[in-house]
Order: C-alpha cells, then structure tokens, then sequence
C-alpha cells in the first residue's frame, strides 16, 4: 500500500496518568517498522508545558501525533484537547483520544472539541495491543500528517 | 451504553465526483462484508443537502457515522464543505476524512486547520486505492469510536 513517509522518525506524545498503559504502549510501538520517539506526560499540566516548550520542556519536539487519556490529574484531558485545538499552532496536530471512558458524552463531547478520534481502550490485554498497532498503521503508514511546522511560516 | 452489537448499518456518506473512484469504494466495501450503507453525493452542495435534510430527497438522511470527502469538485469543492460541517454545531462531531488526490502540503495544512478528522492521499493503484478504503473502513469502524452505536 502506498504510505506515508517512512523515511522520517515521527514523534508521539503520550499523555497518560497509568504506568501500566504507558509501558505496554512502549512495548508495542517497539515493534513497529516505523521510526518514531515516544515522550509521556503524565498529567495534563505537563502535557501543555511539553507542547508549549515550557520550562524543563523547552527542547520538546513538536509532536506528529498525540495519543490523550481524558482521565487525568491535575488537568483532566477534555481540557487539554480544548486548549490544543484552540490553539492557532497546536491544532493542526492530531489528537487521538484513548480512554477507558465508554461514556456516550465522552465520545461526543470530545468529537464536538474536534479530537480527530476517539477509541475506549480494551480491557483485555491482546486487544489493548491491537488497537495500539491500529492507530500506529493507521495514523503514521496511512494518512498524511501536515508537516511539523509547516503552520509557522 | 454504546455497543457494536446492534444491527444498524455503519452509514457512510462519500463526497465524489468521479463515478470511477465511487464505484471502487462501493466495491471495497462490499468485499468487507461490513453491514454498511453507502451515500454519495457527487459534490459539496449535495453532501449538505443530505446533511442537513433538505428538500424531498434527503428528507429522511441518516446521519453519517463517517464522512469520506473528496477535495477537488464542482459546485462547492472540498474545503468549503468540510469548513461548513465544522462550523455547524449539529455537524461537527462527524469524522470527516480527506480522500483526495491532492498531495500538497497546501491542501494538507489546510484541512486539518478546518478540523478535518485526517487525511489520506489517494493512491492511484487501483489495487492500492481499494486496500486504503479496507483500512480506512476498518480504523473507522473496528477501532475507533463512534456515539451511537
């Protein structure tokens, strides 16, 4: 199939409270074909610090893709992704929301903040990792991202 | 609660203008075996009609679990409409993705500053095309989540 490009090394920030879910994310994006630099954020605070390069964020890569829990401390994931894609520069990145949340306004409300897509995260362990790959295949071999900066100029 | 377990078609409305690229998707789909209902609207000005219910014709529309949208049309091109869903508050919550053959980061930037849910590149292999509608069919439908359900 054709792809997207595979020659670069795509950038993904999780933003994820769950120590277990960040990890068996690592270990499956390990596997992948596709160069990529996963960053986590463990709450919502530091998610929009990596973003906006804040403090000991300053050298954050501008991710090509973010995956964000809406279940978070500090600051809870609907309000990180209506800050992103408010934000004139931020809201060009994807945002795929990955929650155990099944709640219909969850899905709902986070579509009408414009999160690109929303996906429950399975309990089971082997689907977990199968919807890790999907959106792996799917958002980095598959659609076209816009390209990191390309809103600056 | 939201279940894949009821029997309602996954309804699609596909935004496109060329009658080859139609009947591929349609064909695609049909392969899938996925309980499915494929709309078509030949351009911007149809898909809204359909959207918004208007008229005889479109009186009883569904509404779409998923928009495939083409870029370049007559009568109201791609950007345009996929600007006017995202600016609706009924609509906006509709996954729209790009299916265009249009490459140009121009065109890129663009839709997804007008919210476009993602963008995929139009291969022009006509076994490639079919394999993208398979897995585009399959992200939308199998992985990810749609209300209503």
């Amino acid at each position: 199939m054709k792809t997207a490009d595979r020659t670069r090394t795509f950038e993904i920030l999780l933003v994820e409270d769950n120590p277990g879910d960040v990890r068996l994310t690592e270990e499956t994006l390990k596997e992948s074909a596709l160069s990529h630099r996963l960053s986590t954020a463990r709450d919502g605070v530091e998610a929009i610090s990596f973003l906006r390069q804040q403090g000991a964020h300053c050298d954050a890569p501008r991710p090509d893709l973010i995956l964000l829990d809406l279940n978070l401390p500090r600051k809870d994931g609907r309000e990180v992704l209506a800050e992103i894609k408010s934000d004139r520069r931020l809201k060009l990145i994807p945002v795929v929301v990955l929650t155990t949340s099944d709640a219909e306004q969850d899905v709902l409300r986070s579509y009408d903040l414009h999160a690109n897509c929303y996906i429950t995260k399975p309990v089971d362990l082997d689907e977990f990792i199968d919807v890790v790959k999907a959106v792996e295949t799917f958002w980095l071999g598959m659609v076209r991202l816009p390209r990191s900066g390309s809103g600056a100029s | 609660m939201i279940t894949r377990k009821t029997t309602r078609p996954f309804e699609i409305l596909l935004v496109e203008d060329n009658q080859g690229d139609v009947r591929l998707v349609q064909e695609s789909f049909h392969e899938t075996g996925l309980l499915h209902n494929l709309n078509v609207a030949i351009n911007g000005v149809q898909a809204m009609s359909f959207l918004r219910r208007e008229g005889r014709k479109y009186a009883q529309a569904p509404r779409p679990d998923l928009i495939l949208m083409d870029l370049n049309m007559r009568d109201k091109d791609g950007r345009q409409t996929l600007s006017e869903i995202k600016a609706d508050r009924h609509l906006r919550s509709i996954p729209v993705v790009i299916l265009t053959g249009s490459p140009h980061e121009r065109d890129i930037f663009n839709a997804y500053d007008s919210q476009a849910n993602s963008y995929i590149v139009k291969p022009i292999d006509v076994e490639e095309y079919m394999d993208a509608i398979k897995a585009i069919e399959a992200y939308w439908f199998y992985t990810v989540k749609n209300f209503l359900r």
